[in-house]
């Protein structure tokens, strides 16, 4: 995975653009930009999660929103019953995003392409219509959080803190998948990508590793899913309903399936186009009504342009273009 | 004890008969070829030893150990490598890359996360060790998309070797070499006769009538004749079902 000059420069500049954020926020007077700025943080997150499966071992999970779900509900549910510790939700939610993951990636992966896709999607689904049908922590309009996690010192009330803590987690998810990529399990979901049936018959058992990856993959959601609830102070099932699986799909494919640094570039331009187009003011009444009430289209019509013009996504593209 | 023994296989597509009760043996250290016409099963035999599609009856046998139902990597495990006809290699990396994975395989598990696998020396090594025998040392950093055929054709034995095979089932190893490929990979396979099993599928029979000890004619997934090269070339059921018609060709 050798990139181009132009592929690092593009990195070191959106991270460090993104490192900016609060700094730039405050001298513009616009605190809306860390809130918004730290929503991409925990998509961008929850996006590369996606990757590790997605584009290092071509499994396509339409169902990992349900992971953002049980990181959300962890924290949702605990705190309703007074366990404010974030230290104790998290070791709540990784345990029990663990177990799920186990077990319906145990169940989903012993099927491959549109029947994997479809099977992650139901078992998504199932998880929705469970958070739905619990009445107690406000069924289908969710609920709102009394507080945030606390976690030791942090005091997750302070926006500008909220959004480096986001930044340091996917920093660390970004090196620690850095590592993997390279290292004997990368090698083995690599393998996997490129020729599955080679990798067992060189006496590969493929199924451990890729589950192994599928479970890993979740809980780098599962944490984005802390994050997001955490940043709402509100949990709901729409945290897991299907389109949001589609959206990480997209984010994914968008900035470049497979590198380190497209899911980030993916979720950050999918996200700022969304919120330019839904709230743009340029002052011509007739424009802004048309893309304000049809910025889905328009984004439609983004994500068509992208696929087609860079084929390998905004970073895959770059990487590529070694010229 | 023979090395490998398949006795009574059979295995049905729909209507069709592709292996017909087949009983096999291979020695230890002898190089078995099985040679027949263009759809007698040879392939399809081949994916039975190696796991990727299961028998509808009979027992495959490796070292004393029951084989017949266990799925591919266990058979790789336990010392039975196998050669794709068509090759099948991992493109997105290099060729040590390749042999190196092929390496890992059987050097413990894969769930290490933090070191990169390049720097393990004892995967590389061995990869090179692997590379080396088959001629591809120069080209070990290469990336795989931009090999030769011929080359490809010798990675894809260089990874068979890599995972420390005791038995290789090698699937037309030659198809598609030069004929000065085809030189290097009889000599090599000569070399490696006595330290592996080798179970050879070929068409090339030059090749086949130079190397092996015993041979095996298929026809329809039923075999006709075994015997050593001089009583195959004199089998008159054979000299009609296959070598006859090459010679008419």
């Amino acid at each position: 995975m050798a990139s181009s000059a132009a592929a690092r420069a593009f990195a070191v500049l959106l991270l460090a653009g993104l490192a900016l954020v609060p700094a730039l926020a405050a001298w513009l007077d616009q605190p809306f930009w860390v809130t918004l700025f730290t929503r991409i943080l925990i998509f961008a997150l929850a996006a590369t999660g996606l990757n590790l499966v997605l584009g290092f071992g071509a499994m396509v999970s339409f169902g990992h929103a349900m992971y953002i779900g049980i990181g959300a509900y962890a924290v949702g549910i605990l705190s309703y019953h007074g366990i404010d510790s974030g230290f104790v939700q998290l070791l709540a939610a990784l345990g029990i995003g663990t177990v799920v993951a186990l077990g319906v990636g145990a169940i989903c992966l012993r099927t491959s392409g549109m029947a994997f896709i479809m099977i992650t999607l139901a078992f998504a689904q199932m998880l929705f219509f469970l958070a739905v049908s619990l009445r107690e922590y406000g069924g289908d309009d969710g609920m709102q959080l009394k507080g945030r996690s606390l976690l030791g010192a942090l005091d997750l009330n302070n926006a500008t803190l909220l959004y480096y803590l986001s930044y340091a987690l996917l920093l660390a998810v970004l090196y620690g998948l850095w590592r993997l990529v390279h290292s004997r399990f990368g090698m083995v979901l690599r393998g996997c990508r490129s020729n599955e049936r080679r990798m067992g018959s060189m006496g590969f058992p493929t199924l451990r590793y890729k589950l192994g990856a599928y479970v890993l993959s979740a809980l780098v959601c599962v944490l984005a899913g802390m994050l997001m609830a955490n940043l709402t102070r509100f949990v709901s099932p729409s945290y897991m309903a299907w389109t949001v699986s589609g959206e990480l799909i997209v984010m994914t494919v968008l900035g470049g399936l497979g590198t380190l640094i497209g899911p980030i570039a993916g979720a950050t331009a999918l996200l700022l186009v969304e919120e330019g187009l839904s709230s743009l003011k340029v002052g011509l009444p007739w424009l802004d009504t048309v893309v304000n009430q049809h910025w889905l289209a328009l984004i439609g019509i983004f994500i068509v342009l992208v696929v087609l013009v860079l084929k390998q996504g905004i970073y895959g593209w770059l990487v590529a273009n070694k010229s | 004890m023979n090395h490998l023994e398949v006795t009574g296989l059979v295995k049905r597509f729909g209507g069709l008969l592709a292996t017909d009760h087949l009983d096999l043996t291979l020695a230890r250290g002898e190089i078995h070829a099985v040679i027949g016409p263009n759809g007698a099963g040879k392939t399809t035999l081949i994916n039975q030893l190696s796991g990727e599609i299961l028998p509808d009856a009979g027992r495959i046998v490796f070292d004393g150990r029951e084989l017949t139902r266990e799925p591919p990597f266990r058979r790789s495990m336990a010392g039975l490598g196998r050669s794709f006809q068509i090759t099948s290699v991992f493109n997105d990396f290099s060729v040590l890359q390749n042999a190196a994975l092929a390496v890992q395989a059987h050097a413990g598990h894969s769930f290490r996360f933090w070191r990169p696998a390049a720097s393990e020396r004892a995967l590389t090594e061995p990869a090179l060790a692997a590379l080396r025998r088959v001629g591809l040392l120069d080209r070990a950093q290469v990336p795989v998309a931009s090999l030769a055929h011929g080359e490809r054709r010798q990675l894809e034995i260089a990874m068979v070797l890599a995972t420390g095979a005791k038995c290789l089932l090698l699937d037309e190893p030659m198809a598609g070499m030069s004929p000065a490929e085809s030189v290097a990979v009889v000599a090599l396979l000569q070399e490696l006769k006595g330290e592996h099993t080798i179970l050879l599928v070929e068409h090339d029979m030059d090749a086949v009538f130079a190397l092996a000890d015993r041979l095996t004619v298929l026809v329809y997934g039923r075999p006709i004749a075994t015997g050593t090269p001089d009583q195959i070339r004199n089998h008159p059921e054979v000299r009609e079902a296959y070598l006859g018609e090459q010679e008419h060709a």
